[in-house]
């Protein structure tokens, strides 16, 4: 009996060839294309996710001006609230501070060797290296003595070394200039890769007080990361610097603060909000896809209705049973949506492959949920409109759906 | 082993009724040999297809085997075409794109008989039909009108039914070819079959031991040799 069923269903699918094919392709596409939208977006999102994170673990950073809420960017130098003095004052009252970096940052006119380069300088601390995960290639980064006689030393990023030097130069010992300032070449960073926010390896690193003293000409800071020793600690962490800023600032009300607060996660939270809509826009594109796949095979299906039905009117004339002719539609259509599901995830899955390959910044992930959610709606698609009609003309009379038009 | 009592029916296309049957009572006995003739459109087919369990009269009652057929449930009307019932439809009704073969053995489909002895039986009966055996593998939609119908005899005789009912089975057949179709009835009629079969050539009628014309959907005459 399942023998004959499965005899049945393919010598019915291979001889209606053009038929079988049509609805194949329509829930491939279908498929297909929700897979690799969704693994496109979602690969976005992990990328900006990642290159959040390789900023530094635990951190929280610290920037005047009051909360704007939902801005990433923040208000980074627009107001001078911020000192060193708070950072120190940090370290020595607020417990589970692994780190702390102040530090003064600006863009600036860069030359050296006839070259000139328009870069973020950033004038901080030893800790900058620790709380904003960095390591160094060669030479050293900026050390407490440097900071200490606000020595004119500079620390490039790989990319600023490239840009003045030379890909792979060693630029240790030479000299650049800083808004007319002399800064002697020390140390050459590690390449992080990747694209934050002010990408680190477009900086170059300061002493602190050389920022202060030769560049920005105050006292103040751009911001103050704070490295926590844990994950666990973070929120109380967070709230205990909150607590004491305000507290050292003389605010009584919150909302009055004269800084902000923002964590990794807050961070997150916002680049994935606008990566989601990103993903939401690629779903949606998706799903017209699944939708105009899905219209094809209930197209196919459906115009197929009149021979299938004469075809099941014949079955039952010559004495075959309800149940068979059932059994026998429902297997074919599982058949052809299983063999489109298939092909359609295969297809998918290898496109958003080539996508990660051929676009290096972009690692796309394939997610079980929109290979399931692609499958199920195409199955669901080709199995209605498949075996209903089938069903349908299975509870005729034999003259009845031999006489269907 | 057939009776029927006052069977009507009534076509319905919109607001056009059609009464393509009117009034239709007679019986056949096992083992008889029955020609229906009457010209186009006098309901024969209708008629047919009512005796075939394939459609139901619109009032009137058919009782085959004793067993009334219109109460029976679609399961057991399937059974009884199966198994009592080898149908010979005028417009052949074959399987598109599919193999003589193939079309022969489906009313094999699900039973419990192996594959060899489908084919085996299949081959039989296409060759009782008069089917040269150079087309069994040919697809269904490649053979002329003749073949179809011969492809449509085989199918019919397949399970062995006791009542082999045909609709024009040598419409599209020459003389020679007629004849030899109408042996293998006579034949068949001989071994125990009974058979019904439509006509509207005499000569054909001829080979058969009773004959009920039929006319506007009423019985004419039914004549016994
Ligand atoms: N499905 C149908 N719908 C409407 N009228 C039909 C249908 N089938 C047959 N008829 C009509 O019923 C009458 C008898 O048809 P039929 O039984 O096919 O005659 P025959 O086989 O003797 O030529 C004809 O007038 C025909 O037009
Ligand atoms: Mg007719």
């Amino acid at each position: 009996m399942i023998a004959d069923i499965l005899k049945e269903t393919f010598w019915s699918l291979s001889a209606n060839k053009v038929r079988s094919g049509l609805t194949i392709l329509g829930i491939v596409i279908g498929i297909a294309s929700v897979i690799t939208m969704v693994s496109i977006g979602q690969g976005a999102q992990k990328t900006i996710e990642s290159s959040i994170q390789a900023i530094g673990s635990n951190l929280i950073i610290i920037t005047p001006g009051a909360q704007k809420s939902g801005s990433v960017s923040g208000g980074q130098g627009s107001s001078q609230t911020l000192t060193v003095g708070d950072a120190d004052m940090i370290v020595a009252e607020v417990p589970n501070v692994k780190g702390i970096a102040p530090e003064v940052s600006k863009r600036y006119q860069l030359n050296a060797k006839g070259n000139n380069t328009n870069t973020q300088v950033v004038g901080t601390v030893p800790d900058y290296l620790g709380v904003r995960n960095i390591a160094i290639d060669s030479g050293t980064f900026v050390t407490s003595q440097h900071v200490k006689s606000s020595a004119k030393v500079v620390v490039l990023g790989p990319t600023v070394r490239d840009d003045i030097f030379g890909v792979g130069a060693d630029p240790i010992g030479q000299t650049i200039r800083i808004k007319n300032v002399d800064f002697e070449v020390i140390g050459v960073a590690l390449a992080k890769g990747g694209t934050g926010f002010s990408n680190p390896d477009n900086s170059v690193y300061v002493p602190l007080t050389s920022a202060q003293h030769f560049l920005s000409g105050d006292t103040f800071v751009t911001s103050i990361s704070v490295a926590a020793n844990d994950q666990n600690s973070m929120t109380a962490v967070q709230q205990q610097i909150s607590e004491f800023l305000l507290k050292s600032h003389n605010i009584t009300d919150p909302a009055q603060a004269d800084f902000t607060l923002m964590n990794q996660t807050d961070i997150i939270a916002t680049a994935s909000s606008i990566t989601g809509t990103f993903t939401m826009l690629l779903s949606s594109i998706a799903g017209i896809s699944l939708l105009v796949g899905g219209i094809g095979i209930m197209n196919m299906m459906l115009t197929t209705v009149t021979e299938r039905t004469r075809e099941i009117g014949l079955r039952k004339a010559v004495g075959i049973k309800k149940i068979y002719i059932n059994m026998q539609f429902l297997a074919e259509a599982v058949a052809l949506t299983f063999l489109g599901g298939f092909v359609g995830v295969a297809l998918g899955w290898g496109a958003s492959l080539l996508v990660s390959k051929f676009v290096p910044q972009l690692t796309t992930v394939v997610s079980l949920s929109s290979v399931l959610l692609a499958f199920g709606v195409s199955a669901a698609v080709g199995i209605i409109f498949g075996f209903y009609p089938a069903r349908r003309a299975a509870n005729l009379s034999p003259m009845e759906a031999l006489r269907y038009e | 082993m057939i009776e029927c009592k006052n069977l009507n029916k009534i076509y319905q296309t919109g607001d056009v009724q059609t009464i393509a049957l009117n009034d239709v009572s007679f019986s056949v006995e096992k083992g008889e040999f029955v020609a229906i003739i009457g010209p186009s459109g006098s309901g024969k087919s209708t008629l047919m297809h009512i005796l075939g369990a394939l459609d139901a009269p619109t009032s009137g009652s058919y009782f085959l085997d004793g067993k009334e057929v219109s109460k029976l449930e679609d399961d057991e009307l399937s059974e009884l075409r199966r198994e009592k019932i080898g149908f010979v439809f005028q417009a052949f009704n074959l399987l598109p794109r599919t193999t003589v073969l193939r079309n022969v053995m489906l009313p094999l489909l699900y039973s419990d008989t192996t594959d060899e002895e489908r084919v085996e039986r299949a081959k039989t009966c296409l060759a009782y039909a008069g089917m040269e055996e150079s087309k069994f593998y040919n697809l269904s939609n490649q053979l002329s009108g003749g073949q179809m119908q011969r492809v449509a005899i085989a199918r019919s005789l397949i399970n062995n039914p006791a009542i082999i009912l045909a609709d024009e089975p040598t419409g599209n057949l020459d003389t020679k070819t007629s004849n030899v179709v109408m042996k293998a009835f006579q034949e068949l009629n001989q071994k125990g079959h009974t058979i019904i079969l439509i006509t509207h050539e005499q000569e054909i009628a001829a080979f058969a031991g009773r004959v009920i014309s039929i006319r506007d959907g009423v019985i004419e005459s039914d004549i016994k040799k």
